[in-house]
């Protein structure tokens, strides 16, 4: 962090903190490479690793051909053989190509080895929707990835998060997806002066309140905080909470807001049914059904194959008014304690 | 080939190899048996008649070599010099067996012997040891990921993909097909348009040869040659090793899809009777030679058994360690 400029008032874009963290984690380990579809000449497709290629040499920037499954089981078999991969897939929906190498051999060789290897790859995927770009481009399967034991789901969905999540990832045994909504990628934000690194382990109160939790992650994260936004000149302080890490989920902290607030909508891009939004609402129900003075709601994307149409599309997603909408059925447009 | 390394080969080493394969036969039979005392359960896939691929081959590969392999594994994991065992534990499921209980017959692991799986899924390997070969590439060193498979694998998209990305990095990798000619039932023939895979190597402009899987000298001298190779930057090479399971698929599978015929012509062919009459006929070896080297092959496997059957179970308590790393114990 030391050639980062302490300056606060330095602003940057997710997509180059994306890229300066790719930077540094290869400048500071040389066992470190980046490879994937497109990572090299073209700069990446959503031109993350831009001049990586010039800096670091095509050994390390390694442009691979549309093999997922060969290329991100090479990154398992390079970390298993001493190396720091990062594998970029280049949308989460092409992860699927690749379902075997990530389930079959990622997630398992720890445990299905009596603990004698372990894989530390790092796999960055883009995820999410939001940007016209139809159904096979377009979904958030990362809810899917926390089902996976073995497996550690990390979401940037903050500048600092962007920045500093891959140096945690790589610091890390076990194998790390992290996933990068595309549509984040041209926000501009400030990092946070001084801090040198963040965790893989908690969630994140990224605005306090008294009378509901909301409960997202990625994208939805901006979506909360606008709803919060608009509930605050109603009267009404919700607390938004980043989930930041959907696998394993800190359940203390999103338990600890919802004690506080006795109600919580739970705000996730992927389709409500078997979702990660129903895994975090029964463990709520689990842990403070007596304490809750509403039901869970959740606000979801609607169970369709997301389409292309911008109208269709951001009728599909969750939204800052359905946000809204939903604490309004929790607490009541009328609320007035 | 044969001829030529037989007019080379050592009464020792003629031995050692059919130590190497009487060791595996002699497990897998007690294996079979095991079974059917219900002391191993789960899927279990026996390796009687490709013997000489894992001895051949194992000759060859070093200590700094890594290893890569199917679920029919238990001859390669012994051939490697995994302990018997720890083998033998790992199928009674005990915390002593080589992953801990946790893998089964066809999950065996041995990190220090690089000997990583164990795959189970059907050309899911391959991958793996393009990358294990890439980590020796980029850190530059000298050892080359061997990589075991079935020609079943060859009709899977990874198979291909990860064929093309060795040789297009002309990464350190030797693919070890073992053609046994079924994927469980099915015939290459009627999986396959072309049933050469040899071909289909060299469609990736990698160097392919086919090798007669039941002679074992003539697998040593083929990996050695490709090994040789490799190492010296050639990139990746593929050896066909023609051979033939003697045994079902599984222990259920019944065998309606080939004749009895052609399992005894097959095993008239058997990488350890022709072994064993080759060397006698040589005169580098005597009758009581062979009885010597099976009683103590025998007498490895019974020691397993009991290393097995006295082995402590993992407790339940730890069922879900080794899902994440664990800090350094």
């Amino acid at each position: 962090m030391q050639n980062l400029s302490p300056d606060p008032a330095v602003r940057i874009t997710y997509r180059d903190a994306v890229r300066e963290a790719l930077r540094d984690a290869l400048r500071g380990n040389p066992l470190v490479f980046l490879m994937g579809e497109d990572v090299g000449c073209y700069g990446g497709s959503y031109a993350v690793s831009k001049g990586l290629l010039e800096e670091f040499g095509p050994e390390r920037i390694r442009d691979t051909p549309l093999s997922e499954s060969a290329f991100v089981g090479a990154g398992i078999g390079a970390a298993l053989g001493g190396l720091r991969p990062i594998v970029e897939v280049m949308t989460v929906n092409f992860s699927l190509l690749a379902l075997d190498q990530i389930m079959n051999n990622a997630a398992t060789l720890s445990h299905m080895s009596g603990g004698q290897l372990s894989v530390p790859v790092v796999i960055r995927l883009a995820t999410g929707a939001g940007r016209q770009l139809g159904a096979q481009h377009s979904h958030s399967l990362e809810g899917w990835y926390a089902h996976i034991p073995g497996l550690r789901i990390a979401v940037p969905a903050t500048i600092d998060d962007a920045r500093l999540m891959l140096a945690a990832a790589l610091a890390s045994p076990d194998p790390v997806l992290l996933f990068e909504h595309l549509y984040l990628y041209n926000m501009e934000g400030e990092l946070t002066p001084g801090l040198a690194s963040v965790d893989l382990d908690h969630a994140a109160i990224r605005r306090p309140g008294t009378d509901v939790t909301l409960v997202s992650y990625g994208w939805s994260l901006y979506k909360a905080l606008t709803a919060a936004e608009a509930l605050s000149k109603e009267g009404i302080e919700a607390e938004v909470l980043d989930l930041r890490i959907l696998r394993p989920l800190d359940e203390a902290t999103i338990i600890a807001s919802v004690r506080k607030t006795r109600r919580a909508v739970i705000v996730d891009e992927g389709w409500r049914s078997g979702s990660l939004a129903a895994e975090v609402t029964t463990r709520i129900v689990e842990q403070a059904f007596y304490e809750l003075d509403a039901p869970v709601a959740r606000v979801c994307t609607a169970e369709v194959p997301v389409p292309y149409a911008k109208h269709l599309e951001d009728a599909a997603l969750p939204s800052p008014a359905r946000i809204v909408a939903a604490v309004h059925s929790l607490i009541g447009a009328g609320r007035s304690d | 080939m044969s001829t030529a390394a037989e007019a080379s080969v050592s009464r020792e080493h003629g031995l050692e190899l059919l130590r190497a394969m009487l060791r595996i036969r002699s497990f897998e039979d007690r294996c079979y048996r095991l079974y059917g005392e219900m002391k191993i359960r789960g899927f279990l896939h026996l390796y009687n008649g490709e013997e000489a691929v894992a001895a051949g081959a194992m000759q060859v590969l070093e200590p700094a070599d890594a290893i890569v392999s199917t679920y029919r594994e238990h001859g390669h994991a012994i051939a490697r010099g995994i302990s018997m065992n720890k083998v033998m534990a790992e199928l009674y499921g005990k915390q002593t067996g080589c992953s801990r209980g946790r893998g089964g017959s066809m999950h065996l692991f041995d990190a220090s012997k690089r000997f990583y799986g164990g795959n189970a899924i059907v050309a899911g390997g391959l991958p793996v040891a393009v990358g294990l070969a890439l980590a020796e590439k980029l850190q530059h060193r000298r050892a080359v990921a061997a990589c075991f498979f079935g020609e079943g694998a060859v009709a899977e998209g990874e198979f291909h993909e990860s064929l093309n990305l060795a040789s297009l990095w002309r990464l350190p990798v030797l693919f070890l097909c073992e053609n046994n000619l079924y994927a469980m039932g099915t015939a290459l023939d009627r999986a396959q348009a072309e049933t050469d895979i040899t071909t289909k190597a060299r469609a990736y402009r990698m160097e392919a040869t086919a090798v007669d899987g039941m002679d074992v000298f003539a697998v040593e001298a083929a990996v050695r040659g490709a090994v040789e190779k490799i190492r010296n930057g050639g990139g990746p090479a593929l050896l066909e090793m023609r051979t033939y399971r003697f045994r079902a698929h599984s222990m259920f599978d019944p065998q309606l899809y080939r004749d009895k015929a052609e399992i005894e012509a097959w095993q008239k062919k058997g990488p350890i009777i022709t072994l064993t009459s080759r060397l006698k006929s040589l005169g580098l070896m005597t009758e009581e030679d062979y009885q010597r080297l099976e009683r103590e092959a025998r007498a490895e496997v019974d020691a397993a058994v009991e290393f097995a059957e006295s082995s402590p179970w993992e407790p339940t308590s730890d069922l879900e360690r080794f899902v994440y790393a664990e800090s350094v114990a």
